[in-house]
């Protein structure tokens, strides 16, 4: 035990004092340099550590990734497309692939249209800071937590579960709520978009604050209402903002795993790929599985990384 | 304000969580017809306001209640007089289901794994947005297309990678040291990001008349670059430590099993299945775990913001 306080010591006062020693000492030895060779070298002694730290820990993991998606269980010997025909050939997996569709579809509809309306509404009224701070407090909270909260919530007991003693008030049955499919899915998701309907507001308030008050009130002046406002002026104006916030949702919808994991562990059908990933291969022991699973989880985000590639080199050309 | 890619925002003053009081359109008609119009407006917010209180304070109330209460009454039945409210599920928690050790743990694991990645990715971020060499457009998008590499992609190599290098009788996995760095490398192209925006934003004159004045840019960075970016810093800072403390997936595959070095959110995992009859316990045991980001929150609420709005999002 004493030994981590020590090791702690060390990381906390030793790794600062490696990363700046290292460029210091770095620039010493640029000196000896004629001047013309070291503004072609020092970028990349500044980078190294980075570089390294990506290449080693994301880069040579992914490509390795893919390479062990076409190996056996053990990472052994090459199957081909085995564990890709297993995958798709599972009644169970499509249920996987669906339940990711309605995390990507409901998920995003949920969080970005509430974070549209909660930053439209707040921007009209004195208490918007209050307002915006309750909305936003759930992204403090783990997914554990959050996972833990809402098994509470949606509790069979009427006593304990708030949603059935709610819905018992307008005289419904208790209802197991995270038993049946697909309803399970959407009361897991539900949770997910209380906690990141913050996040989207956020950045789409900080969008709205950015179309300049004169242009609403021309709107205003040649007599279109406020739906009209809102339709004709604010949303087309708000639409890259709106694709950023999409986009972002969009990957939390494929990734999601914590909140699965805590409030379901992927039974009753809720399964999702990424917790199929981690349990073929730390439940199953299945690492060529687990991989191709990984594998198709990627291959489901690369377009959405050219999306955004493309994106940031338009914003770069404005720069 | 509405930059495309991950939302890049210059002024960021606009952009926090405070009111910022704008002249209204609805000039018409005297102040009362203006409070009466806008009472739908008031009405929907109040109510999503509480709809999205409602599970926590639902949480909070329980954690301070008698196990048989919890399980033979709602919540709401506390809010009202007779007030029982005890510690015991506090007490228990702590005592028996190691969750003051696995707090310490996560404290452990965050503060180093919030700190190495910002160093790391300051020096990287200043070299991309203030030094010129080959290939800097195509790295620098590089690290743009990494920022959505979901880590599951990455997770089992280097796990493979840990359980293959030995220090002394045991291997890297199940150590801090390990969950230290694959925090770096996970949260490295974030923090590149986010901060290469925020010096990228700094003026050029500033350091073009250092360099004239004779400055390295060794002094350039730590005496220019860095101070102008606390706010940045900061940003980054929090939003780091939130996603490590938070992080269950990344701790569950390097910390391996070991209860004596599980961090909070391992725990309270594992007491999801294992507590039985005493679910109530994992209402304290959550709050437990969202005390220290809630307070950091409530703090610090600017900084992470900003986080947000200067870069796109992990996760």
């Amino acid at each position: 035990m004493e030994n981590r306080w020590l090791m702690a010591a060390i990381v906390l006062v030793g790794v600062p004092l490696v990363i700046v020693g290292y460029i210091v000492l770095t620039e010493r030895v640029l000196r000896l340099l004629p001047p013309s060779r070291r503004d072609g070298i020092r970028p990349w002694l500044w980078l190294a550590p980075a570089l390294a730290f990506v290449g080693i820990f994301l880069i040579y993991p992914t490509i390795r990734t893919v390479i062990l998606s076409f190996m056996d269980a053990r990472s052994e010997s090459f199957i081909g497309l085995g564990n890709y025909a297993e995958f798709f050939g599972n009644d169970r997996n499509w249920t996987v692939l669906v339940n990711n569709l309605l995390w990507i579809v409901f998920f995003t509809l949920l969080t970005v249209v509430f974070g549209l309306l909660i930053a439209v509404l707040t921007d009209r009224v004195r208490y918007e800071s209050v307002a915006k701070a309750i909305i936003f407090l759930p992204m403090a909270i783990s997914f554990v937590a959050a996972g833990i909260i809402w098994r509470f919530m949606y509790d069979f007991s009427p006593e304990t579960g708030t949603l059935n003693a709610a819905v018992g008030v307008l005289g419904i049955e208790p209802q197991t709520w995270l038993f049946d499919w697909p309803r399970n899915n959407f009361m897991i998701i539900i949770a997910a978009a209380w906690i990141w309907t913050g996040f989207c507001m956020v950045i789409l308030s900080a969008g709205l604050k950015g179309i300049s008050t004169e242009l609403l009130e021309a709107g205003r002046m040649d007599g279109a209402n406020e739906f009209q406002i809102f339709f004709r002026i604010i949303m087309p104006l708000m639409a890259p903002t709106i694709a950023v916030v999409t986009t972002t949702m969009i990957i939390f919808a494929l990734k999601v795993f914590d909140l699965v994991y805590v409030m379901t562990g992927g039974r009753f059908d809720t399964d999702v790929l990424a917790n199929r990933m981690y349990s073929e291969a730390f439940i199953g022991r299945d690492f060529g599985m687990s991989a191709a699973v990984a594998v198709i989880l990627l291959t489901l985000i690369v377009p959405i990384m050219a999306f955004n590639i493309r994106r940031f080199r338009q914003q770069e050309a404005i720069r | 304000m509405t930059a495309p890619g991950p939302v890049v925002t210059q002024d960021y003053a606009a952009s926090e969580l405070e009111a910022q009081p704008r002249p209204q359109g609805v000039a018409q008609g005297n102040a009362f017809t203006r409070f009466i119009g806008r009472t739908p407006v008031h009405i929907a917010i109040i109510a999503l306001c509480l709809i999205w209180l409602i599970p926590t304070v639902a949480l909070l109330v329980s954690s301070f209640r008698e196990s048989q209460a919890v399980a033979g009454s709602g919540w709401w039945t506390a809010l009202t007089p007779p007030f029982e409210f005890t510690l015991s599920n506090y007490d228990r928690v702590l005592d028996t289901n190691n969750l003051g050790q696995s707090f310490v743990n996560s404290l452990f694991v965050s503060i180093p794994a919030t700190i190495i990645p910002i160093l790391v990715a300051a020096f990287a971020a200043y070299a991309f947005a203030w030094m010129e060499f080959p290939g800097r457009g195509l790295l620098f998008m590089l690290i743009v297309g990494l920022l959505v590499i979901p880590l599951q992609s990455a997770l089992i190599p280097v796990l493979q990678l840990f359980v293959s290098v030995r220090i002394g009788d045991q291997t890297l996995n199940g150590t801090f040291l390990a969950i230290w760095l694959a925090h770096t490398g996970f949260g490295l192209p974030f923090a590149i990001y986010l901060l290469r925006n925020f010096f990228g934003a700094l003026p050029r004159e500033m350091f073009e008349s250092a360099y004239i004045d004779g400055a390295s840019p060794v002094t350039a960075f730590f005496r220019l670059a860095l101070p102008t970016s606390v706010p940045a810093l900061a940003a980054l800072a929090i939003f780091q430590f939130m996603w490590v403390w938070n992080d269950l997936l990344i701790a569950l595959v390097y910390l391996g099993g070991q209860q004596s070095i599980a961090p909070l959110t391992v725990t309270i995992a594992n007491l999801v299945g294992s507590l039985g009859q005493n679910q109530q316990l994992l209402t304290a045991a959550a709050f437990i775990s969202m005390a220290l980001p809630l307070i950091v929150f409530f703090t610090l609420q600017r900084y992470f913001v900003r986080g947000i709005l200067g870069g796109s999002v992990k996760g």
